[in-house]
């Protein structure tokens, strides 16, 4: 017997219709981690992201060593490493990464200090040597939770670490714009953005979309820093994007730099 | 997510939660007008993404705790990282099981002593001498503990 079947409009409340109380409250949730990280970056003047939507550039080591010039100039500093599949800030900050963080408060632990008194929360810290970011869970389809992890790392590293009062949070950003996407997402307003590059063309083009995709964001472009200048890498990166762009050159780093390269640099950060 | 009884037109409401242990998460809901009942029932590949936002489905049962993603789904970080020195392992407390300290082993270095310090003071709050397996599951489903 053949079967007949009458479609039946779905005549019911959805989702925004439903207002009664919730016990899982998830929105509430969602709500009491943003305003976890927003309490704790109240005590933060200036949150910098340091991006270039380009490998190799050298942003963490441009991060760490504007972080230690402002150290020694008596700013309160402190980097948040996000790159959490190669971080190597602790290193680059003369931090110890022997031991393991502690916890400082109820709500916080300590971050580990360099040598001028920067703060630093990194992977680098909290995994065992050699070891890569491991997460638990299902091995298949992990490309589906793993983003999603990797973003909640990086609210606790905002949120739950003890970064006290600071003139400066550098977030030193892996390549690509995914990281600055989640971090934009969790603060309460959108960080200033320092520009890394080199002088190539090659560099030039990646920098390009990353830093207008950054200021579609809401981003504000404190200016770009050409990196490896003076070296075997040929162009005018820098000058390009600042014209493009109209934002400033802040700084050309020589392959050897000394102090008052970073120090100029800092300066220029306010 | 919300549930909605079609045939009284309200809002279900959480009643309970249960982690089988195998990645696997149940969480039934009731009609409040007519008392019918339903389980959401999610995969480990679900039941993994509702963990990875940080939220708790039914709400928490225990406060957050900081550094909570990293301290409980790393599995390749530091043994005794978070650890509190005055809270290191003293030998006293509640005594384990065989089997219960094999299912303990199963529980990743990186949080596995935060996990056994819950249990212990689990079972030192109501008076349990000896942790077992089924102490574990009691504890996890009172506490709402994912996965532990």
């Amino acid at each position: 017997m053949e079967r007949i079947f009458v479609h039946v409009p779905l005549n019911i409340r959805t989702y925004n219709d439903l207002t009664e109380p919730d016990r899982s409250g998830l929105a509430e949730q969602i709500g009491a981690q943003r305003r976890r990280v927003a309490d704790r970056m109240a005590a933060v003047r200036h949150v910098v992201a340091v991006l270039s939507g380009k490998g190799g550039v050298g942003k963490s080591y441009v991060t760490a060593h504007v972080a230690r010039a402002l150290g020694r100039s008596g700013r309160g500093v402190g980097v948040l490493d996000a790159d959490l599949n190669g971080p190597t800030i602790p290193r680059l900050l003369d931090a110890p990464v022997a031991g393991a963080p502690r916890p400082a408060h109820p709500d916080a632990i300590e971050a580990a200090t360099g040598a001028e008194g920067v703060k630093c929360i990194s992977m680098a810290l909290l995994l065992r040597d050699g070891m890569p970011l491991g997460f638990r869970g299902p091995d298949s389809e992990s490309f589906v939770w793993r983003g999603a992890l990797e973003a909640a790392v990086l609210r606790e590293f905002l949120a739950d670490v003890a970064w006290g009062a600071l003139d400066f949070l550098l977030v030193d950003l892996p390549p690509g714009m995914q990281r600055f996407a989640e971090l934009i997402e969790l603060l309460p307003t959108p960080p200033a953005a320092l520009i890394v590059t080199i002088p190539t063309p090659e560099s030039a083009d990646a920098v390009r979309r990353a830093l207008r995709a950054a200021l579609e964001h809401g981003a504000t472009a404190l200016g770009v820093v050409e990196n490896m200048v003076g070296g075997p890498f040929a162009g005018s990166a820098a000058d390009d994007l600042a014209a493009e762009f109209g934002i400033p050159v802040l700084a050309r780093i020589p392959w050897h730099p000394t102090p008052d390269t970073w120090a100029g640099l800092a300066g220029r950060l306010g | 997510m919300k549930f909605l009884c079609i045939d009284c037109d309200r809002q279900m409401v959480f009643e309970e939660r249960q982690l089988p242990g195998d990645g696997t998460l149940a969480a039934a809901f009731r009609c409040p007008e007519c008392g019918r009942s339903v389980a959401m029932l999610t995969n480990p590949m679900e039941t993994q993404l509702v963990a990875s936002l940080g939220v708790k489905i039914g709400g928490r049962t225990v406060p957050a705790q900081p550094m909570e993603t990293v301290r409980g789904m790393v599995v390749t970080g530091k043994d005794n990282a978070f650890v509190e020195d005055g809270k290191r392992e003293t030998g006293s407390g509640p005594t384990w099981t065989a089997e219960a300290q094999e299912r303990l082993a199963r529980v990743p270095g990186f949080v596995r002593g935060m996990v056994k310090r819950i249990y212990g003071d689990y079972a030192r709050d109501r008076g349990i001498a000896e942790i077992t397996p089924a102490v574990m599951d009691a504890a996890k489903s009172e506490l709402g503990l994912e996965g532990m």
